[in-house]
């Protein structure tokens, strides 16, 4: 790994104000990171720790929903969210594994937008806000594509807000090595439709399925879903499963994560 | 180089470390606490885990410098006050939960945080807890069973050895 400046602010102003650097990149959880720069992938010259942030850090309710702090680990929102979104305590209890959980952080996940992480699918399928440090940013609009953002050179995720849906259910079918979603799939069930997310499948990231999404807010049943079928075109393919057969979990898991939602 | 200060196991540390220096490589080279061991450098074996203010960490997926002012628990930490080993340690040598060794490390460390969190696991739930530790003897019904036999349930029912 090529060395590199270590900067830890204990604010967003001042992490800000390091990132303005050259070279500068922000570190959260690094569980991601981390990996990538040893393979020299990413080689920053000033890498600046958002985990010192407290503002950054917790759940609570709040104005428009569930807040989670951009710098909150994995395990503490498998927590805190239980009593408020279980579907999202759910997901975020499923990540990586124990170690992967007590480091990695919400807003580490959704600023790389790692094709097959789970993050995305939960933040699309919420309909959740993306708070920075400049702005608030709707789902529909943040996640722009393969490890892409709406995110500007050294804009900083804070919190993200998330509706609490009236059901909802996270169900993914794991890739045992890595640990991500071979594909994933979160259906939201709210008074105004349903919202269906999809990750780890998709060959531009994390997408909603618009045609579910008609079928299950006429009808909220896995057997609603059987006229429909989804394009393998735009599907992943890889030695671990085919366009093919991700289009079709696609759908399986769609009607898993409806019946899990009950 | 900057200097950095933690607790590890109890004492006070400090030593002087790049950006770039990893929490495994602070405990294994600066301190000399080889315990932790680096299985694959690449977030996947587990080998390598060590508390965080209690929780389970990949010391190979973490910069010591992030990590200064924290208390770390490393396997050199774990054996009773009197050198005699705890329950864990003694539990994967009844129950043979170890072959080469490599893993052991961190496969106790993380049956610490999981007996912390959840002190009877279910058979299923230690190895759902355990899915980041890999043992390439593939040894693992037996470290499964010293965990069960750990947190002070029967394990005569479980798979044979």
């Amino acid at each position: 790994m090529h060395n590199f400046d270590f900067a830890k602010p204990s604010t967003i102003a001042d992490a800000a104000r390091a990132l303005a650097a050259e070279g500068a990149q922000a570190l959260s959880g690094g569980q991601t990171l981390i990996p990538t720069m040893k393979q020299r992938l990413a080689a920053p010259s000033v890498l600046v720790s958002l985990t010192g942030i407290k503002e950054m850090q917790g759940v609570c309710l709040g104005e428009g929903g569930l807040h989670v702090g951009a710098a909150t680990p994995h395990a503490v929102v498998a927590k805190e969210a239980r009593a408020h979104y279980p579907a999202l305590a759910d997901l975020a209890g499923g990540i990586g594994d124990p170690s992967v959980r007590s480091r990695g952080t919400i807003g580490g996940s959704i600023a790389n937008n790692d094709p097959a992480a789970c993050y995305p699918s939960a933040v699309l399928a919420s309909g959740a806000t993306v708070v920075t440090n400049k702005r608030r940013i709707a789902a529909d609009d943040y996640f722009q594509g393969l490890f892409t953002t709406a995110l500007e050179a050294g804009e900083i995720v804070t919190s993200v807000i998330f509706p609490i849906p009236q059901k909802a259910a996270y169900v993914k079918f794991n890739q045992p090595a890595s640990r991500f979603a071979l594909t994933g799939v979160f259906v939201a069930k709210f008074a105004s439709g349903v919202r269906v997310a999809v990750t780890g499948a998709g060959n531009d990231g994390v997408f909603r399925w618009a045609e579910a999404e008609r079928a299950l807010s006429a009808d909220f049943s896995a057997s609603a879903l059987s006229g429909l079928s989804v394009d393998p075109a735009g599907m992943n393919s890889d030695l671990h499963g085919s366009a093919e057969y991700r289009a079709n979990l696609v759908k399986v898991l769609t009607g898993r994560a409806v019946t899990a939602a009950g | 180089m900057t200097k950095v200060s933690m607790t590890v196991n109890g004492k006070a540390v400090s030593g002087e470390v790049e950006g770039r220096t990893l929490l495994s490589s602070f405990l294994r080279e600066g301190l000399g606490l080889t315990g932790t061991h680096v299985g694959c450098d690449t977030s996947q074996c587990g080998a390598c885990v060590v508390h965080v203010d209690g929780k389970p960490v990949k010391s190979c997926t973490v910069f010591a410098a992030d990590v200064a002012g924290a208390s770390v628990r490393t396997i050199e930490g774990m054996a009773n006050p009197d050198g005699s080993l705890s329950v864990i340690q003694q539990a994967f040598q009844d129950h043979h939960g170890l072959q080469c060794g490599f893993c052991t490390p961190g496969m106790v460390m993380s049956t610490a945080a999981l007996l912390a969190e959840n002190p009877k696991p279910t058979e299923a739930e230690v190895r759902h807890y355990l899915d980041g530790n890999i043992c390439r003897c593939t040894g693992y019904h037996n470290i499964v069973k010293a965990v069960m036999a750990a947190s002070g349930q029967d394990v005569s029912a479980l798979a044979a050895e």
